[in-house]
């Protein structure tokens, strides 16, 4: 009743690294909570993920062997079941695209109060959650009235727990009903190839949505000619259809990590910053004090991209376009 | 056949803002469709293009000030709308997901949807959990970030593109009736026409109160408190190159050249 239950995640044949983040968070509220820490491994090759996520702090890991990759029909009743099995106090999963994909309906199922994208917990004389709101530019406390509940965590907030473990490793036999699984998953398919590689690059000049018209672009265009820069975007470019999905920086883009990231006209939304804060050098221009960005860069102009830019496009001797 | 489509306004907040009680004070928002229903809807629309005889109705939680979002959807293409709201809903203390998930189920109850397209999220309160909710709450079956849909009316499978992480996409079958909680991107939503705009005029917008959608205020009730909310203190100790724009370049330039990326 004091322990906490962490649903860890792997994908065609990696476990990824918000499975060993989760330990992390995992441990620490374990030991708020004065319980242990449990971890589920469900699907696929679970005795190799198990030896995998078996990291200092873990008591017990348990694997579910069902299938090969990910459905979230399988998960929801798997977890479920555990869950009674177990009588956690607290159920713990990725806020990854997967992790949505099962959690709230989990915490529906188990009537859990469910709290998602969480960068802290901390536990007193219950659960206190911080989450962030209006697009990171403020964070929020929420207590948690119940003895129980699902959070999800975000990735990347906590470090991945190393030291090798001692956890138990048990084999936990779920009843599927196969009945119940009414979505199933035929294939994966790689997007963003092409002719560019911005994940190679040394030098991006990244744009976001601050650009407002397409037609604008060319400005960027032209000062990353002059500067023999790479160019990049933030995901709303690539929805308009503005520039191509390879260009796309963040977690359902790229991962690159130039020498020099000048982020111009975008916020730093946490999808975004997941591809880009392994760069060595970022700058930003952006109008906004208050905008996430901030927190990563390591110089900034505040200031209107269309007066900087222009002037930049001077200084390197290249042609300003009309826009 | 009839597609329901969860619609919300939400909040943007100006570059420079305060918080008062708790929110941030109402002089610094302004409001706007959803940017991720904004592509649901349109979605809705694109397959009542395509077919015959299919509704698209929205579902929105919302105030009065929101039928102006709401008629955003009806001049870009939805027949009729449906806006939950009451004293009650007003003065709820936290609107968590759950609790929204139950409303938005009772209205699904009185329309008998073959399908449900949310936005994969709201940007302002970034929950991500409505959708995959609401269906478990509605025994829907469900897709979470969809990015590219074929919907097959006569089978009823819906062929989807999940976007994971990292330039991958999951390509699942969904039997419906089922929630796909839409992805941006998926397609190009339009612009409301004039036409549009008039016509989303005389289109029906009605209110339900709790009641009228068969609910009482307990449902309303939250184990979730919002204690606090706060700017997060700033983790960045950015240099700001300062002056008037010429200067800013300047420096920009000159740490280019310094660092050799640029030459020249
Ligand atoms: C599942 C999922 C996956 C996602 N994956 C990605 C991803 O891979 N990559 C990604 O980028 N996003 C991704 N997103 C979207 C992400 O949440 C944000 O919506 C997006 O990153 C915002 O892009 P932006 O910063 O360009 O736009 P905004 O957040 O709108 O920011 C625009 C910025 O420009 C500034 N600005 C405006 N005008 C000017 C001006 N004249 N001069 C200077 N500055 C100006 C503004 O102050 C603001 O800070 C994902 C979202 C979800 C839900």
């Amino acid at each position: 009743m004091t322990d906490v239950l962490a649903i860890t995640e792997h994908r065609r044949d990696e476990l990824r690294d918000v499975s060993l983040e989760m330990v992390t968070a995992g441990r620490d509220l374990a030991d708020q909570t004065g319980g242990d820490l449990h971890l589920a491994v469900i699907s696929g090759d679970v005795d190799d993920y198990a030896d995998q996520a078996n990291r200092e702090g873990v008591d017990v890991i348990h694997t579910v062997e069902y299938g090969e990759e990910f459905n979230h029909d399988v998960y929801t009743q798997a977890i479920e079941q555990l869950y009674a099995e177990l009588d956690p106090q607290y159920l713990l999963a990725p806020n990854s695209v997967n992790g949505l994909d099962y959690a709230p309906a989990v915490a529906e199922g188990l009537s859990l109060p469910l709290v998602t994208d969480v960068v802290d917990l901390e536990f007193e004389d219950g659960l206190t959650v911080t989450r962030e709101q209006y697009g990171g530019k403020v964070e929020t406390t929420i207590d948690v009235a119940e003895d129980h509940a699902a959070v999800t965590i975000r990735p990347a907030e906590w470090a991945q727990a190393e030291g090798d473990g001692d956890a138990t490793i048990e084999a936990f036999d779920a009843d599927i009903d196969e009945g119940q699984i009414q979505s199933t998953v035929t294939g994966y398919e790689e997007v963003a190839g092409g002719d560019v590689d911005i994940s190679e690059a040394d030098f991006l000049i990244s744009i976001g949505r601050g650009i407002d018209e397409e037609a604008n672009i060319t400005l960027i265009e032209s000062l990353v000619e002059a500067t023999d820069a790479t160019l990049s975007s933030s995901r709303p470019i690539v929805d308009n259809g503005w520039l191509p999905a390879n260009r796309q920086v963040g977690q359902s883009g790229k991962v690159v990590t130039p020498d020099v990231y000048i982020a111009i006209g975008i916020s730093g939304a946490v999808q975004h910053v997941a591809g880009m804060k392994g760069a060595d050098t970022i700058v930003t221009i952006n109008t906004d004090p208050n905008a996430p960005i901030w927190d990563l860069a390591d110089y900034g102009i505040e200031d209107d991209l269309f007066e900087v830019v222009p002037a930049l496009i001077e200084e390197f001797g290249g042609e300003v376009p009309d826009v | 056949m009839k597609i329901l489509v969860t619609v919300k306004e939400v909040a943007e907040v100006e570059d420079e803002f305060e918080i008062s009680g708790g929110d941030i004070a109402e002089q610094y928002l302004e409001y706007d469709l959803n940017e991720w229903d904004d592509y649901a809807v349109e979605e809705a629309v694109q397959i009542s293009e395509e077919h015959d005889d299919v509704e698209v109705v929205t579902a929105t939680i919302g105030p009065e000030r929101a039928e102006e979002t709401v008629r955003m959807a009806l001049a870009k293409g939805a027949d009729r709308a449906v806006r939950v709201w009451d004293d009650d809903v007003e003065s709820a203390s936290y609107l968590d997901v759950e609790a929204k998930a139950e409303l938005l189920a009772a209205v699904v109850e009185e329309e008998d949807p073959d399908l449900v397209l949310t936005g994969v999220q709201a940007s302002d309160e970034s929950n991500g959990a409505t959708g995959v909710t609401l269906a478990e709450k509605i025994g829907f079956e469900w897709a979470a970030v969809v990015n590219q849909l074929d919907l097959d009316i006569e089978s009823g499978v819906a062929t989807v593109h999940r976007e994971l992480e990292g330039g991958v996409e999951e390509l699942t079958e969904v039997e419906s009736p089922a929630v796909l909680t839409i992805q941006s991107g998926i397609n190009e939503p339009r612009y409301a026409s004039l036409r549009g705009i008039r016509q989303a005029q005389s289109k029906p917008l009605d209110l339900k109160s709790l009641e009228d959608v068969g609910l009482d205020a307990d449902v309303l009730e939250s184990p979730l408190a919002q204690t606090d909310m706060y700017e997060p203190e700033s983790e960045g100790d950015a240099t700001v190159w300062s002056g008037d724009p010429e200067e800013e370049a300047d420096q920009l330039a000159e740490f280019l050249r310094d660092k050799g990326v640029v030459e020249g």
